[in-house]
C-alpha cells in the first residue's frame, strides 16, 4: 500500500511539476531569459517592454520558415525602429544551423536560442513557424499558427503598430 | 637519423589530426540512447527533418573522434537534458531508478512480516489445542456403548 501511494505521489508531482502552458490573447507573454544566437550574452522579451514586438519561433530545419524569413526580414526593415521589433527565437535546433540560417537570409532582427524548447512551451507553440505579436506592455495581440504573408504583415500587423493600438 | 627521418615522413603521410580522429562510437550507438526532441521518439527511429540534422550533427562529431559521453554532453548543450533517452540520476528522473528499489524493498519486507506472523499464529494456535486425548472421555464412552447397543451389531 505504501509503495503504491509513494508511486501515486510521484506520478502526479510529475504531472504538476510539467505544468500547463500556452497564453491566450491579452495574457503577458513569458519574459524568461534565452541566450543571444549570436554574440553571447542573454535576451529577454522585458527588454523590449514599450515596444511592440513580433516574437518569431523558428528552426534552420524548417521549410515554411525559410519561406516567410525574407517577409518578416523586408517587415522589419521597413518598420522596426524605436517602437517596433521582430524577434527570432530559434527553437530546438543546432546553433551552428541557426546562425547559417541568420546570415543565409540576411536577417538583421536580434534572435534568442531555445535549444529545449522550454520557452516555445511556455508560449503554447504546437510546431515551427508561430507568430506572437506582443504589445508595448508584452500582451499577446495576434496568434498566427505557421507562416506570416507579406499581406499579412502588412494588413493585419502594420495598423496595429501605426495606430497605437495599446 | 633514419628514424628522425622516418618520423618526419609518418608525420606528413598521417597527420596527428587523422591519428586523432579515430572513431570511438558511431552514430547508431549513440543515436540508440539520445532522442529527436522534436519527435519525441528515439534519434534512431526518426526520419524527421529535425532529426537527419542531428543526426549529422552526431556524425560529424564520431567522425572527429569524439566519444560517446562527450557527443552526448555535446547534445545536452544543444538541446537540454531532455534530448538524453535515459532519465537522469538526479531531481525528479531520479525517482525513475529509486521507486523499483524501493517498491521492491518494501515487497520483501512485507513478505516477510507475513510469513512471521503466518509462523507465529501456527505456534500459538498449537499451545492453544494441544495433541488430542488417547482415548474418547468416559461419558463418551458409555453414550457411544449405549449407541451401539441399540443397533445389535
Amino acid at each position: 500500500m505504501l509503495a503504491v501511494l509513494a508511486v501515486l505521489g510521484l506520478l502526479a508531482f510529475g504531472l504538476l511539476s510539467k505544468g500547463s502552458s500556452g497564453i491566450a490573447l491579452g495574457e503577458a507573454a513569458p519574459t524568461s531569459p534565452l541566450p543571444r544566437l549570436e554574440g553571447g550574452g542573454s535576451g529577454s522579451l522585458a527588454d523590449y517592454r514599450g515596444r511592440w514586438v513580433l516574437v518569431n519561433f523558428w528552426a534552420s530545419w524548417c521549410i515554411p520558415c525559410r519561406e516567410e524569413a525574407p517577409a518578416l526580414e523586408r517587415f522589419q526593415r521597413r518598420h522596426g525602429g524605436g517602437g517596433f521589433t521582430v524577434l527570432g527565437i530559434d527553437s530546438r535546433d543546432l546553433s551552428g544551423d541557426g546562425r547559417a540560417f541568420v546570415r543565409r537570409y540576411g536577417l538583421s532582427y536580434p534572435q534568442l536560442r531555445d535549444g529545449d524548447g522550454a520557452t516555445a512551451h511556455d508560449f503554447g507553440t504546437t510546431g515551427v513557424p508561430e507568430n506572437y505579436l506582443l504589445d508595448p506592455r508584452g500582451r499577446l495581440r495576434l496568434l498566427v499558427r505557421g507562416p506570416v504573408s507579406e499581406e499579412y504583415l502588412a494588413g493585419e500587423v502594420a495598423p496595429l503598430l501605426s495606430g497605437g493600438g495599446s | 637519423m633514419l628514424w628522425v627521418g622516418l618520423a618526419l615522413i609518418l608525420t606528413v603521410l598521417d597527420p596527428a589530426g587523422t591519428r586523432a580522429a579515430t572513431p570511438q562510437t558511431s552514430l547508431s550507438e549513440v543515436s540508440s540512447e539520445v532522442m529527436c526532441p522534436v519527435c519525441g521518439t528515439l534519434l534512431e527511429l526518426a526520419e524527421s527533418p529535425q532529426a537527419q540534422r542531428e543526426k549529422a550533427f552526431v556524425s560529424r562529431l564520431v567522425g572527429e573522434g569524439r566519444s560517446k559521453e562527450q557527443i552526448k554532453d555535446a547534445l545536452v548543450a544543444e538541446y537540454g537534458t531532455e534530448v538524453l533517452a535515459l532519465p537522469q540520476g538526479s531531481g525528479f528522473d531520479l525517482s525513475a531508478y529509486l521507486v523499483p528499489v524501493i517498491a521492491f524493498l518494501v515487497a520483501v519486507v512485507a513478505l516477510a512480516l507475513g510469513v512471521l506472523r503466518w509462523r507465529r499464529a501456527g505456534q500459538r494456535s498449537d499451545r492453544a489445542d494441544p495433541s488430542p486425548a488417547a482415548g474418547p472421555s468416559p461419558e463418551d464412552s458409555e453414550r457411544l456403548d449405549a449407541d451401539l447397543a441399540r443397533y445389535d451389531l
